[in-house]
């Protein structure tokens, strides 16, 4: 199958004022074409900047892509002119933000904003706009799309405009879609909803969807592919169900253990003991060897690479797995 | 699944949207029981009417002197009296009105339209080009705007402007010293509106920067602007008075209600001939405080951060 995007060894930085902070280091990250690929991890590990980094929103702020490729359709999307990367942005590739309710001009109505990436990319005169604009309101399940065009977003649901951030999304029929954490703002049974819809706007429409979620229930649900990033680093990928079934990272098997079970009711919930390291204080070591039950003499001052194990399609970044080192 | 889902979203929210409201007509609806402010607004646009009809219905519109009728006193034939040339002060006033409500309006349009397109290009940009405007804004507000009107109308007086042309140069003159404050206000507004969520979720969408700037962004600070626009009405019909009492901005023979106050400036017509000055300061005076009052309705309407 063909990669529809690819992050090779991508490095975003900040620059502060107390130091750097190393948001993104040494990513890779491979999109093939009509697949999901979920990136999980906790708050600040860095999901979002790689996502950022991607659809380049890093420009202008304190951080700089400092280093890798973003490879898209054979080009290199950190090469490209301003112009060519507008006609990229929601054209070939779109995304979706956590907060349907602030990701909405408030003061245009619903229709406009839908129309307006139809009438850049697309070519489309203001009426074909508007026809094709009402089907895509109702392709994501909205009915009176006709009333719903000329709303507010005021006027509409958290879960409704989600479904209108996926129809501007899906408009210009992207090859690639990023939704940064789309259901963390939505209660669950709306949640399922826009899910079971990006699956079968997927399906339908053989779009690659890159989910950023810290939600372990919508990566069993939606992926293939699941990368496992902490502290800016990738420390396990693997197909979903052999990354299910059989977590090689203890921060993986960590994540898993903190899930509640459904039926099992438990005094308290498993929680991963300390917290996310200060990014500014990041030494050459494993970064989660301060959280980490098997942490060996190693793990503090050197870091593993991401290598495969056990041949199978799964790589992890721990040194448990390194051949020689296990026993020390 | 698709259908189950569409047939929860009906079911939910029919009753919702079924009343249609924009901001700007709920808005509307809240400033019809702003009973002051209605007050304003009617008075302002009787003043309108009054200024740009009335004078159709006079007899005297032609200006012409009339050595028989001097400095007479308010009358039936002459309602608010004659000058000291024998024309007719009411027709005047009216006249004079136009003028002024033009010229206070028309600036009041250029100065906005300037301040927010440099004040939005300038927060939306940033860097260089917010410097350098924002530094020219900076020197013009550093120098009070009047010794500025003063220093530019004796100007004009020197150059001996035609008198004709004089009022579309004060109307420049006063855009010309309005625009910076206004510019300030839309680039702080500009500044904190870029960084919004929304506005990220447009850059995603590869709109383009005209495109970002004057319909997403611009649209956001239509409730500042109209504001700031109504309220500045009443300062530029001000300042083109003060200069025009001054004989700096549009002179005579064309009557604005600056140069009919001059009048006040003679002893013998000050104490003689009250009719002379006391309708045009009441004109000015009273125009300025009903669109003052209208401003300020409207801002307790448009703006959320400033509630009773």
């Amino acid at each position: 199958m063909k990669n529809t995007l690819e992050i090779d060894r991508l490095s975003t930085y900040f620059y502060t004022e107390e130091g750097t902070v190393k948001a993104v280091d040494d990513v890779s990250i491979r999109v093939r074409e009509g697949e999901t690929v979920c990136i999980v991890g906790e708050s600040g590990c860095g999901k979002s900047i790689t996502a950022m980094s991607v659809m380049g929103l890093i420009e202008g702020t304190t951080g700089k892509v400092v280093n890798g490729k973003i490879g898209f359709d054979g080009e290199n999307l950190l090469d490209l002119s301003k112009n060519e990367l507008r006609t990229i942005r929601g054209n070939e590739i779109a995304m979706i933000f956590q907060e349907p309710m602030s990701s909405l001009n408030p003061v245009l109505p619903i229709g406009q904003q839908i129309t307006e990436p139809l009438m850049q990319h697309q070519k489309l005169s203001k009426k074909e706009a508007r026809l094709r604009a009402i089907e895509l309101i109702k392709q994501v399940g909205i009915s009176r799309a006709e009333q719903i065009f000329d709303s507010y977003p005021h006027e509409l649901s958290g879960g409704m405009l989600q479904r209108i951030m996926i129809a501007i999304a899906i408009s210009c029929h992207p090859k690639l879609l990023i939704a940064d954490e789309p259901t963390t703002a939505l209660d669950v049974t709306i949640q399922a909803q826009i899910l079971d819809m990006l699956r079968e706007i997927k399906e339908k429409s053989n779009m690659s969807i890159l989910l950023i979620t810290h939600d372990l229930g919508v990566v069993a649900e939606m992926a293939d592919y699941v990368v496992v990033m902490y502290s800016g680093k990738v420390v396990e990928e693997g197909e979903v169900v052999e990354l299910f079934n059989n977590p090689k990272h203890p921060y993986t098997k960590g994540l898993l253990k903190s899930k509640p079970i459904i039926n099992q009711r438990q005094e308290q919930l498993y929680s991963i003991p300390g917290q996310v390291p200060n990014p500014l204080s990041l030494k050459e070591s494993c970064y989660f060897h301060e959280r980490c039950a098997q942490c060996m003499s190693i793990c503090e001052t050197q870091q593993p690479k991401l290598k495969e194990v056990g041949g199978s399609t799964q790589k992890v970044a721990c040194w448990l797995y390194e051949e020689g080192i296990a026993d020390v | 699944m698709s259908t189950m889902s569409s047939e929860v979203v009906k079911s939910s929210r029919q009753d919702h949207t079924a009343v249609k409201s924009s901001l700007w007509t709920q808005s509307m609806r809240k400033l019809r029981k702003n009973k002051l402010a209605m007050s304003g607004l009617i008075f302002v646009i009787l003043m309108f009417l009054a200024c740009f009809v009335g004078p159709l219905f006079s007899p005297y519109t032609d200006g012409k002197i009339n050595v028989t009728a001097m400095n007479k006193a308010p009358s039936l034939k002459h309602w608010l009296g004659t000058d000291m040339l024998g024309r007719d002060v009411m027709t005047r006033l009216l006249q004079a009105g136009r003028i002024s409500l033009t010229v206070g309006l028309a600036s009041m349009l250029l100065s906005v339209f300037i301040g927010s397109i440099l004040g939005a290009i300038a927060g939306y940009y940033r860097g260089i080009v917010d410097q350098v405007i924002m530094r020219i804004a900076d020197l013009l507000l550093t120098i009070p705007g009047l010794p500025i009107l003063f220093i530019l109308g004796a100007l004009l007086s020197e150059w001996k402007v035609p008198v004709d042309s004089r009022m579309y140069i004060v109307m420049l003159m006063l855009s010309f010293v309005g625009w910076p404050g206004l510019a300030r206000l839309v680039r702080g507004q500009m500044l904190s509106l870029r960084e919004r969520e929304f506005m990220q979720a447009a850059v995603v969408l590869g709109l383009r920067d005209r495109r970002k700037l004057f319909n997403h962004l611009l649209p956001n600070l239509f409730p500042l602007l109209i504001v700031v626009a109504t309220l500045s009405i009443g300062g530029a019909i001000l300042s083109e008075s003060v200069l025009s009492y001054f004989g700096l901005g549009v002179t005579p023979p064309t009557a604005t209600w600056g140069n009919m106050i001059d009048s006040a400036n003679n002893v013998i017509d000050f104490e003689k001939h009250p009719w002379l000055w006391i309708p045009p300061g009441f004109a000015i005076f009273s125009t300025v405080i009903a669109i003052n009052i209208f401003g300020d309705g409207l801002r307790d309407v448009l703006d959320p951060k400033h509630k009773k």
